[in-house]
C-alpha cells in the first residue's frame, strides 16, 4: 500500500536532525516567522553538476526539439536571481530545444492529448490520470536504461498503485490539499478550521474554489463522509448538490489564478495544493494554511511519455535530467512541492524537512489522506456531467423572468415587422 | 449643447483609455501590487526582454502574420478578379461562403478547423503547430482581402480593360497596367487588415495551435492564468506605444497624400 | 471567360477549410464517439438551456449599452469638421488595436476586491464592493471590448448624412426630437443593424471575458464549447452540437436583423 510506503519515509523525517539552518522560500509555514536578513545571507546561486555529462551529449548536434507539457508554475524558471532556468540549462547541456507549454488541470491535459492533434514528448499528469492514460494506451512504457537517475527516487514512491510495475512514470512531486485563509480576517484557531469554512456564509464572495471536477468533488465528498474515490451515483449526486449549494458563497472558480487573487488579498479563503500554498504564503504574510483533519487528498505527479511521442529517447533524457539532484532540488526549491527524490530531499533545509505542511508525519498521512484512483468511465462521465451542470446552475440572485419576456418581445417584433412588410408588398403590387 | 457633447466624448474616451493607462502606469511599479504605486522601476521591462517564451512567441506571431497575410492577399486578389467575372448566381453563392468566416463566431471557426486538423493529423503527417496556425490564419484572412477589393471593381469602369486591349495591350499587360493600379488601394488595405487580424487573433489560434508554436496572444492568455508578473503590464505598454507610433505614421502619410492631391 | 479560373485556388481553399470543417462540425454533432448516428448530442444541448439564456441575455444587454453609448459618439464624430474627424476616429479606435486579452486583463486589475476602484473607494470610506466575478463585470468587459465595433459602422453611415438634410428638416418645422427619430435614425438604420450584429456575435460566443471577469461561475456558450474541446469535460461530439445550435441562433438573429434593414444587403 502507498500509505505504508509513505509511512516508512515519514519515519525518516522524524529521525532528521532538528538544527535549523538557512531559511528557504518554501519554509513559510504559518508558524514560522521569516528572517529576511538571514534569508538574503544564505541565498546563494544554485549550481548545476550532472552525474554523467557523456550521456547528455548523444543528440548534441542533431538539432532536435522536444515538446514538454507541464502544469503552470511547476518548474524552476530562473525568474528569481540565483535560481536555475531548468529548460535552458537542458538545452545548453544537450543541444535539444525545449518547447515548453502549460496546462491548468489534468482534464485539460487529457482533452489536448485525446484530441489527437498535438504531439508531446513529456507530460506530468497526476496519479489517477496516469492510470486512466495507461488504461487507454495514451502513454508508453519508459526505457529505464535511459533514466539512470531513477535510482534517486525513494523506494516508497516506486510501484505506486497507479503504475504498479512502475514502467510508465517517474514521480516528480507529491503533496496534499489544504485551505489557504487570511489569518487577519478569519478569527478561528487553526485546528478548528475544516472544509466547511468553504461553505461559510459569513465569508460570502470571499471564497475561491477549484476549477476542476475531481478536486472540487473530493472536498464535497469528504464533507459528506464519502470516499473521495466513490463511484456510487447517489453519492456523486449528493456531492454535486453540496457544490451547487456552495455556489452562492463562491467568488470564483480558479486554478493558478489563485496565486494572484490570494496574494493580492482579493479573496480570503481558497483550497489549493500545499506546495503552491507555501509559495503564496511567502508573498502575503497575512495568510495561513491548514490541512483539514477531516481528511484530504494526497497526490503524486509523475513524468510520462505519451504514446505518440516523436522523440522518445530525448524525452527520456529530459526526464533523467529532471532527476539530476541539482535540478530536482532547484525545482523543488522553487515550486515548494514535496519531493520523492532522495538526493534533493537531503539537500533541503532542516526547517523545510520539518515543515508539517510539506512533509506531514506518518500518522497524519495514514489517517487523514487518500490517494485518488481512476474512476470507472461511467462514474467519470457522471462527474463531468454533474460538474458542468453545477457550473451552469443559476445563481440565486438572477431574475428568471427577464429572458423569457425578452425572447417573447423579440419574437413579437419580428412577426410585426414581417407582417408589415407583407402588407407593404401587397400595397406595392396594386 | 456643444459643450455637453464634448463632455460626453471626453467621458467615453476616458472609459476607453483609463484601463490601458492604469496598466501602463503599473508597469513601472516597484512591487507586484496592482493597486498601490510604491516606486519607479524599469525592472519589468528588463525581465520582459529576457523572457524567452515571450520573445519567441512574438517572433512566431510576426512570421505567421507575414506569411498568412501575403498568401491571403495573393489568393484573395486572384479570387476577387475571378469572382468579379462570374455570373450573378455563382457570384452570390461564392460571396455568401466568403462571408461565412466573418459572420460565424470565431469559436465555431476555430473548433471546426480543429476538427479538420485532427482528422488530417490522424491520417497524414500533420502536426498541430506552425502549419495548422498558418492555414487557419490564411482561412480567416482571405475573406477580408476579398471584401476590401470587391468594391474597387464596382467603382472601376469595366471598359477600361477593353480599351487597353484595343490599344494593343496583351491580357497580362492590360491587367498589370490598368486593372491592378485601379484595385491597388483595396489590395493594400486588405493586406493590412489581414496582417492586423493575424497579429491579434486569439480564439482561432487557441484551438489550432499545438505543442510547438505559440503565438503572442496565446502566451498572454497563459500568463494571465498563472502567477501574474508585471511583465505583462510592460508588454502592454510596449504594444500600446508601437500601435500609437504606427497610427501616427499612417496619419502623417495620409495627410501628406491628401495635401498633394 | 478564362479569368474566372483565377478564383479556382481560392474556391478549392474555401471548400477544404471552410465548407468541409463546417460539415465536420455537423457530422460530429450527429454521431456518438463510436461514429454512429445519434441525435442525443443535440437533445443534450437542452440541458444547458440556462447557459444559452444567460449568454443571450448578457450579450443583449451589452449590445444595447453599446448602441446607447456609441450612437451619440458616432453622431458627434460625424458632425465635426472634416479634418478633425479622421484624427478623432483614430483616437476612438486606437484601444481596439491593443490585444483584447490585455484590455480584459486591465479590467481584472481594476475590478478586484483589492483592485484600484475598491482601493479609491476605500479612501473616501466606501466599499469594498464585489465588482469582479459578477455578470455585471462580464457585461462591462463586453461593452469595453466591442464598443468600437458599434461606433465604426454607425459613424460610416452618419458621415454620409448631409448637414443640409438635417437643416432642411428643422426648417420645415421638425423639433430636434423629430429630427432624430424621423431623419437621423431611419437614415442610420443600416449602421445600427450591422453594429448590432458586429457586437452581438462576438459577445454571445466569447469565452475569455467570462473566464477572466466572470470567475468561472458565469458560464457562457463559448465556455461550454471550450470545455468540451480543450477543457474539463472532454466531449467533442457534444461540443460540436452546441456549436451547431449556436450557429443556428446566430443565423436566426441575422435574419431578424435583416428584416430591419431597408434593402436585403449582406450585412457588414
Amino acid at each position: 500500500m502507498i500509505l505504508k510506503r509513505i509511512s516508512r519515509y515519514a519515519a525518516l523525517i522524524m529521525a532528521a536532525a532538528l538544527a535549523a539552518s538557512a531559511f528557504s522560500g518554501c519554509g513559510g509555514s504559518a508558524d514560522t516567522s521569516a528572517d529576511t536578513e538571514e534569508e538574503e545571507k544564505t541565498a546563494e546561486a544554485q549550481t548545476l553538476t550532472v552525474s554523467d555529462p557523456e550521456y547528455y551529449t548523444k543528440f548534441k548536434d542533431a538539432g532536435i526539439s522536444i515538446n514538454v507539457y507541464n502544469w503552470g508554475e511547476y518548474i524552476s524558471t530562473g525568474a528569481e536571481a540565483g535560481t536555475l532556468d531548468v529548460n535552458s540549462e537542458f538545452t545548453k547541456l544537450t543541444g535539444i530545444k525545449v518547447n515548453y507549454t502549460n496546462y491548468a488541470t489534468n482534464e485539460e491535459l487529457y482533452a489536448k492529448l485525446k484530441g489527437g492533434g498535438a504531439s508531446y514528448d513529456v507530460i506530468i499528469p497526476s496519479d489517477y490520470m496516469i492510470s486512466k492514460m495507461i488504461k487507454e494506451n495514451m502513454v508508453q512504457p519508459l526505457d529505464f536504461e535511459n533514466i539512470p537517475n531513477f535510482k534517486y527516487i525513494m523506494d516508497n514512491f516506486r510501484n505506486m498503485a497507479y503504475d504498479p510495475e512502475n514502467s510508465y512514470s517517474v514521480p516528480y512531486t507529491w503533496g496534499t490539499v489544504g485551505i489557504i485563509y487570511d489569518k487577519t480576517m478569519i478569527d478561528l484557531p487553526k485546528d478548528e478550521i475544516d472544509w466547511d469554512l468553504l461553505w461559510n456564509k459569513d465569508y460570502s464572495d470571499q471564497i475561491l474554489m477549484f476549477d476542476n471536477p475531481r478536486d472540487a468533488f473530493a472536498i464535497a465528498e469528504i464533507m459528506q463522509g464519502y470516499s473521495i474515490n466513490t463511484e456510487d451515483s447517489d453519492e456523486l449526486a449528493d456531492a454535486a448538490r453540496k457544490l451547487t449549494e456552495q455556489k452562492n458563497v463562491v467568488q470564483g472558480y480558479v486554478m493558478d489564478e489563485i496565486f494572484d487573487k490570494m496574494g493580492a488579498g482579493d479573496a480570503l479563503i481558497a483550497p489549493y495544493y500545499a506546495g503552491d500554498a507555501l509559495t503564496i504564503l511567502d508573498e502575503n504574510e497575512d495568510l495561513g494554511f491548514v490541512i483539514p483533519k477531516s481528511g484530504t487528498n494526497l497526490f503524486i505527479d509523475a513524468m510520462c511519455i505519451p504514446a505518440g511521442a516523436k522523440q522518445k529517447e530525448a524525452a527520456e533524457m529530459y526526464i533523467n535530467f529532471m532527476c539530476e539532484p541539482d535540478v530536482a532540488y532547484a525545482n523543488i526549491d522553487y515550486i515548494c512541492y514535496s519531493t520523492p527524490h532522495q538526493a534533493a530531499y537531503d539537500m533541503l533545509d532542516e526547517d523545510v524537512k520539518n515543515n508539517p505542511v510539506s512533509y506531514p508525519d506518518q500518522d497524519f498521512i495514514s489517517e487523514h489522506t487518500t490517494v485518488f484512483v481512476n474512476l470507472s468511465d461511467k462514474a467519470n462521465k457522471q462527474m463531468q456531467d454533474l460538474w458542468t451542470e453545477m457550473k451552469s446552475a443559476q445563481a440565486e440572485n438572477e431574475n428568471t423572468w427577464l429572458v423569457p419576456i425578452f425572447l417573447i418581445l423579440c419574437l413579437g417584433v419580428t412577426i410585426f415587422v414581417l407582417i408589415r412588410r407583407q402588407i407593404k408588398k401587397k400595397k406595392d403590387i396594386f | 449643447m456643444k459643450k455637453l457633447g464634448k463632455i460626453y466624448l471626453g467621458a467615453v474616451l476616458m472609459f476607453l483609455y483609463v484601463p490601458i493607462f492604469v496598466l501602463i502606469v503599473f508597469s513601472f511599479n516597484e512591487t507586484k501590487s496592482r493597486s498601490v504605486f510604491s516606486g519607479f522601476t524599469l525592472d519589468w521591462y528588463r525581465k520582459l526582454i529576457h523572457n524567452d517564451i515571450i520573445i519567441s512567441s512574438l517572433i512566431n506571431t510576426i512570421i505567421i502574420a507575414v506569411i498568412a497575410s501575403i498568401v491571403s492577399t495573393i489568393l484573395g486578389t486572384l479570387a476577387a478578379i475571378g469572382i468579379n467575372n462570374m455570373r450573378r448566381v455563382p457570384k452570390a453563392m461564392v460571396m455568401n461562403i466568403t462571408n461565412m468566416p466573418i459572420i460565424n463566431p470565431e469559436i465555431v471557426t476555430g473548433v471546426s478547423l480543429m476538427l479538420l486538423f485532427v482528422f488530417f493529423a490522424a491520417r497524414m503527417n500533420l502536426e498541430f503547430g506552425f502549419q495548422t496556425l498558418v492555414i487557419a490564419h490564411i482561412t480567416f484572412d482571405v475573406p477580408y482581402v476579398i471584401l476590401n477589393i470587391m468594391p474597387k471593381f464596382r467603382q472601376m469602369d469595366p471598359h477600361l480593360y477593353e480599351a487597353a486591349q484595343d490599344l494593343g495591350c496583351g491580357p497580362a499587360k492590360a491587367f498589370f497596367k490598368v486593372v491592378l493600379p485601379e484595385i491597388m488601394p483595396g489590395v493594400v488595405s486588405g493586406f493590412l487588415m489581414a496582417f492586423t487580424y493575424s497579429l491579434d487573433d486569439f480564439v482561432i489560434s487557441y484551438f489550432t495551435s499545438g505543442s510547438t508554436s505559440q503565438t503572442l496572444p496565446i502566451t498572454i492568455y497563459s500568463m494571465t492564468r498563472r502567477k501574474v508578473s508585471p511583465e505583462i503590464n510592460a508588454l502592454s505598454a510596449i504594444i500600446f506605444a508601437v500601435v500609437v507610433i504606427i497610427l501616427l505614421i499612417k496619419n502623417f502619410v495620409e495627410n501628406k497624400q491628401a495635401k498633394k492631391a | 471567360m478564362k479569368k474566372k479560373i483565377l478564383a479556382a485556388p481560392y474556391l478549392v481553399w474555401m471548400a477544404v477549410f471552410i465548407v468541409v470543417p463546417l460539415i465536420m462540425v455537423a457530422y460530429f454533432a450527429l454521431t456518438d464517439n463510436a461514429g454512429k448516428f445519434t441525435i442525443k448530442n443535440i437533445s443534450d444541448v437542452g440541458q444547458y438551456a440556462n447557459i444559452f439564456v444567460r449568454s443571450i441575455w448578457l450579450s443583449v444587454i451589452a449590445t444595447a449599452i453599446c448602441l446607447v453609448v456609441a450612437y451619440p459618439v458616432s453622431f458627434l464624430l460625424s458632425r465635426m469638421e472634416k479634418h478633425k474627424q479622421g484624427t478623432m476616429l483614430m483616437i476612438v479606435m486606437l484601444p481596439m488595436w491593443m490585444n483584447f486579452l490585455l484590455r480584459t486583463y486591465a479590467w481584472m486589475t481594476l475590478l478586484g476586491n483589492n483592485g484600484i476602484i475598491n482601493h479609491l473607494l476605500g479612501l473616501i470610506g466606501l466599499g469594498p464592493y464585489k465588482l469582479i466575478n459578477t455578470s455585471g463585470a462580464v457585461v462591462l468587459g463586453m461593452v469595453y471590448n466591442y464598443l468600437p465595433f458599434m461606433i465604426l459602422p454607425l459613424y460610416s453611415v452618419m458621415e454620409k448624412i448631409d448637414k443640409s438634410v438635417l437643416e432642411a428638416a428643422s426648417d420645415l418645422g421638425c423639433s430636434s426630437m423629430n429630427v432624430l427619430f424621423k431623419v437621423i435614425v431611419p437614415l442610420s438604420l443600416p449602421g445600427i443593424t450591422s453594429g448590432i450584429t458586429m457586437v452581438f456575435v462576438p459577445a454571445i460566443s466569447t469565452f475569455i471575458i467570462s473566464r477572466m471577469l466572470g470567475g468561472g461561475s458565469n458560464l457562457l456558450i463559448g465556455d461550454l464549447i471550450e470545455m468540451q474541446f480543450l477543457g474539463n469535460s472532454y466531449n467533442p461530439n457534444l461540443g460540436a452540437a452546441i456549436s451547431l445550435v449556436l450557429m443556428v441562433i446566430i443565423l436566426m438573429i441575422m435574419t431578424i436583423m435583416n428584416q430591419f434593414s431597408p434593402d436585403d444587403q449582406v450585412l457588414m
